[in-house]
């Protein structure tokens, strides 16, 4: 029983946790992308950068902050300094709308063009983020570092396993919840919101029935700025913050939209948690979970990991493949094929 | 009017269609002889490079249709006329998008009109069958309160029991006050519950008249209505 | 202007450019622009081939490359027969298992009952996948744990042995076809499975089929020997140290008025200059002769319409998968040249925004659609790539100058330069986008 106890806490400091942080920052992201997607109908290259970008407001702000001296007791200054990320974001994101993307869709463009159009803002993004704040790593957390760490729960259980959740994680699922919860109040709730999925769903009658559609694209902008913050910030203070790594994620973000179906928000959030778990599930090596509920003779020899670290891309496109040769339009269905 | 699609050739070609208050208008006629593309032309959906389209004695001519709903006019395209995601009560807030006062009354009228609709309105529309998504579509453009409602072959691809459904629908919104003007692939159908009937070949006016009066025209019954 | 009149006059705005760098900075300097133009303008074709001719969208360049670079290695390096000895049948047996093992699957997949076939496929890959563990791992460490800081892996097929594999340079060139065989593989796998749904899918897939060969490149050691590079990858053209040793050479170079090591290093790079032109002349008159093709035609109908050419009886999804096909090839032939021009593999070099992104721009700048838009897209990028990060110092210099000496902004801006490229780049992507959509030479 304390050996099933031990497997389980384990498995939790392990492989739960982690994957639910990740989980919820990839949805996040993911939530941006499909959203970019179901109402400006292109797949945004330039996500991760945004992301990046307004990640990168964060971290200025949360300097100053510091440097005047504020803090936010146990909590990291860069919850405090959010809104001046997102702030910062929904400007980058409504100036390149009104300077890029605008033009583009006045024409009626392909959604491949606005691709092609959102790889060349990605370039912009990403030379801009690396050049004012470099291309290494940046910590930007302080506060507490754990909720509870693995010693303190040794003690309270007297278990031989620890489990360690760090303040980041504890954060990164409490606003992941509070976010989408009011975005799905927004979308489901408020007329702009309504607008916002009609217009989505059959942009033509969206026009005959007076929805602007300029001021549809202007809320999406918005929402989507603030979405790219805080799941960049909340991906920064988890791990930390380096250009490159964003852009990186485009990969699994993309990979956790086209999962849910892309276009649909609900869709989005099961993706990201489901390409998070596969991910961490399939690269950790279960021998010290084994090793408390198998049988001594039994126990392996191998570490058990299905995957090395390094291919943990492999993960979401294996997911993304086999998505796309049974469900091509996700598990919850997503627009169009 | 005369018009066609952006600078293509003419489609329509001196054609006269009016509708008056609280009557039922129906354009008939054969395939491609103009009759969507006469009533895109009154909603404003293409260019008409002569003649005038007037609401209630005003000029519209100039208008887009999203001006034009505002004006007053509803419009149900033929295909893809409600928003499949959304819910049925969704669908109708959407119709009204425009209005900034109270919908909730209309929303009322709508039920009463459509009873079904109001045991579905938490129902995604897009998981009705035709004839209640017909009557979504309906349901939406009324929402605006219009004093013109257009519907572009309501009764499209609907079972015939459904199509005499819709049509007692139709006459009872006619009943409101509201004028109706639509197109039928089901002429003769149609033709019995228009207060006023247009054929339509090659873009012009061929015969006009009463509904009764085209029932009757042995001309009108030789050539569209199958004898 | 017509359209010869322009081609003639950018491509000699080119040559401007390329001899203008000569004159100004070095000779040196601008035959290496002129070698990586000449490499940048293939992959441009490939692409071009894809996106310009059937309107495919692959943001997977960058493996196609990488995997281009994986051949030399393959083939220009000697064999390790230690590492053979020790892990090499294993090795290659695990990876006949695993192949064995994913044929296995799809080919139960299609023939076994419906209610069994779910847990048929997932009975053989499990199974499948744990022999292959058992044989592989075991294996790839043995082969790895051999002289791990000198090889450490394989190897290649390269037959003069550890001592003499230099002499052997020329095999290096047999190692870009190969190159165009392993991208073409690739391609293979991933257009099966997703092309013919969106465009966005074939997109993101590539994007992850790039980011796994990168991975096992810097992963798989007994392959490649990852992150610790393979370095010293035999040529196909003559080493400056024999040139300098040659008294004729010598000779010659003072006649020329050159020192020995100045003329022997750009020897060097005219030689790769005349085999990678000699390359990109074949590859441009097939792609030519493709495009006027009934073939070209077709591929271009299908899309300009792709309903109407289904409704014509095309089979849409084969030919799509065929040019996909070939496009991946040709980038993986300049990926192999790239590794050979190099003579090392550095697995971590490989940056997406680098070796995809902007081969991307060469080809929207150039003109998709226009062979020689693609290669005159490839030379100018390159060119502005390499150039920009100096024109970024001197402009930061000036804007700068006023600050003083050790200011903070003064030197991170002057620190920061290089990130101009990125900038410049996606500006540039941005205008041509906007104001001239059809690139400097537009498609006829």
């Amino acid at each position: 029983m304390i050996d099933f106890l031990n497997a389980l806490v384990v498995l939790a400091n392990f492989v739960l946790v982690p994957a639910i942080a990740y989980g919820s920052q990839l949805a996040l992201g993911a939530l941006g992308v499909t959203l970019i997607y179901g109402i400006l109908r292109f797949s945004n290259f330039a996500h991760g950068d945004t992301m990046a970008m307004g990640t990168m407001g964060v971290i200025f702000a949360t300097w100053w902050l510091q440097s005047l001296g504020v803090s936010f007791g146990p909590l990291p200054t860069a919850l405090l300094a959010l809104p001046f990320g997102i702030a910062f974001a929904i400007a980058l994101t409504l100036g390149t709308d009104r300077l890029v993307y605008r033009f583009y869709r006045a024409q009626r463009a392909k959604p491949v063009i606005l691709v092609i159009v959102s790889m060349g803002v990605m370039f912009i993004y990403n030379g801009l983020t690396r050049f004012i704040i470099g291309p290494g790593d940046q910590r930007f957390s302080d506060g507490e570092r754990f909720i509870i760490s693995a010693r303190e729960f040794k003690q309270m259980t007297g278990l031989r396993e620890g489990l360690a959740i760090k303040t980041t994680q504890g954060i990164t699922l409490v606003t992941a919840i509070i976010v989408v919860i009011v975005l799905f109040w927004f979308l489901n709730r408020t007329r702009t919101g309504k607008s916002m999925r009609a217009y989505s769903d059959n942009e033509d009658l969206a026009l005959l029935s007076g929805i602007s559609p300029e001021r549809v694209v202007m809320v999406t902008w918005l929402i989507v700025a603030a979405l790219a913050t805080i799941a960049g910030t909340l991906y920064g203070l988890d791990k930390s913050f380096k250009p490159f790594t964003y852009f990186q994620l485009l990969l699994p973000i993309f990979a956790a939209a086209i999962v849910g179906g892309l276009g649909n928000p609900l869709g989005a959030i099961a993706g990201g948690y489901l390409i998070a778990f596969s991910e961490v599930g399939i690269t950790y090596a279960w021998k010290k979970v084994l090793r408390y509920l198998l049988p001594e003779n039994l126990e392996p020899s191998t570490l058990m990991q299905l995957l090395g670290v390094e291919y943990k891309f492999a993960v979401s496109f294996a997911l993304l493949v086999v998505v796309l040769l049974f469900r091509p339009t996700g598990i919850f269905k997503g627009k169009s094929v | 009017m005369t018009g066609g699609y952006g600078r293509g050739a003419d489609i329509l070609h001196g054609c006269t269609i009016a509708v008056e208050r609280g009557q039922i208008a129906v354009i008939v006629g054969p395939n491609g002889a103009g009759k969507s593309t006469a009533m895109k032309a009154v909603f404003g959906m293409l260019n008409v490079r002569d003649g005038a389209v007037r609401l209630g004695g005003k000029d519209i001519t100039g208008l887009s249709p999203q001006d034009r709903v505002a004006e007053g006019m509803g419009f149900v395209p033929q295909t893809q006329n409600i928003f499949t995601s959304l819910t049925v009560e969704e669908n109708l807030e959407m119709g009204a998008f425009l209005r900034r006062d109270d919908i909730s009354e209309t929303l009322e009228q709508v039920y009463d009109l459509f009873p079904i609709l109001r045991d579905k309105r938490r129902q995604a529309a897009g998981e009705l069958s035709g004839g209640q998504r017909q009557q979504v579509a309906v349901g939406r453009a009324l929402m605006t309160q219009p004093q013109v409602l257009m519907l572009d072959e309501p009764t499209a691809g609907v079972s015939p029991i459904v199509m005499d459904e819709l049509f007692d629908r139709i006459i009872e919104v006619a009943r409101t006050g509201i004028s109706i003007l639509m197109v039928e692939q089901n002429a003769r159908q149609a033709l019995e519950i228009a207060d006023k009937g247009y054929v339509l070949v090659q873009g012009r006016n061929a015969h006009t008249g009463t509904g009764q009066e085209l029932l009757a025209d042995p001309q009108v019954r030789r050539s569209f209505l199958g004898g | 202007m017509t359209d010869r009149v322009r081609t003639v006059f950018l491509f000699g705005l080119v040559a401007v450019l390329i001899i203008g760098t000569g004159i100004s900075q070095s000779w040196n300097s601008a035959l290496g622009i002129l070698n990586m133009g000449l490499i940048s303008a293939i992959m441009a074709l490939g692409v071009n081939l894809q996106w310009g001719f059937a309107g495919l969208f692959n943001v997977g360049i960058m493996g196609m490359v990488a995997l281009g670079g994986l051949a030399v290695v393959l083939v220009s390096m000697p064999p390790v027969p230690d590492a053979w000895a020790a892990g090499g049948l294993g090795a290659v047996a695990g990876l006949c298992i695993g192949a064995a093992t994913i044929t296995l699957a799809i080919f139960a997949w299609s023939r076994a009952p419906k209610r069994w076939r779910g847990w048929t496929v997932a009975a053989i890959l499990i199974i499948g996948f744990v022999f292959y563990r058992m044989i592989f791992a075991p294996s790839t460490a043995a082969i790895e744990a051999v002289n791990p800081a000198g090889t450490g892996y394989l190897g290649g097929i390269n037959p003069g042995g550890a001592g003499n594999f230099k002499s052997w340079g020329w095999i290096t060139i047999l190692a870009w076809p190969l190159g165009g065989v392993l991208a073409a593989g690739a391609a293979w796998a991933i257009g099966k499975t997703a092309l013919g749904l969106r465009s966005d899918y074939l997109a993101i897939a590539t994007l992850g089929i790039a980011e796994i060969v990168i991975a096992v490149l810097k992963n798989e050691d007994w392959l490649t020997r990852g992150v610790k590079n393979v370095v010293g990858l035999p040529r196909p053209v003559p080493y400056e140290i024999d040139l300098q040793a040659d008294a004729s050479f010598v000779d010659r170079a003072a006649g020329l008025g050159l020192d020995p090591a100045t003329a022997s290093t750009l020897t060097v790079k005219i030689g790769y200059s005349l085999l990678f032109t000699a390359v990109l002349l074949i590859l441009l008159v097939l792609a030519q002769l493709a495009l006027k093709s009934p073939w070209g035609r077709m591929m271009r109908a299908i899309r300009d319409n792709e309903v109407s050419a289904r409704a014509m009886g095309k089979d849409v999804t084969a030919r799509h998968l065929q040019i996909f096909i070939l496009g991946s090839a040709i980038c993986g032939v300049a990926g192999a040249m790239l590794t050979t021009l190099e003579a090392q593999l550095t697995p971590a070099s490989y940056q997406p925004l680098r070796f995809t992104f902007l081969i991307w721009v060469m080809v929207i700048v150039g003109g998709s659609g226009n062979n020689l838009g693609a290669v005159l897209g490839g030379f100018i990028i390159w060119f502005l790539w390499v150039q920009v990060e100096p024109a970024g110092v001197w402009l930061m210099y000036i804007i700068t100058a006023g600050m003083p000496e050790g200011a903070p902004l003064r030197e991170h801006l002057l620190a920061s330069t290089q990130h101009m490229r990125l900038l410049t780049m996606g500006t540039i992507l941005l205008l041509v986008l906007r104001f001239a959509p059809r690139g400097l030479l537009p498609e006829r």
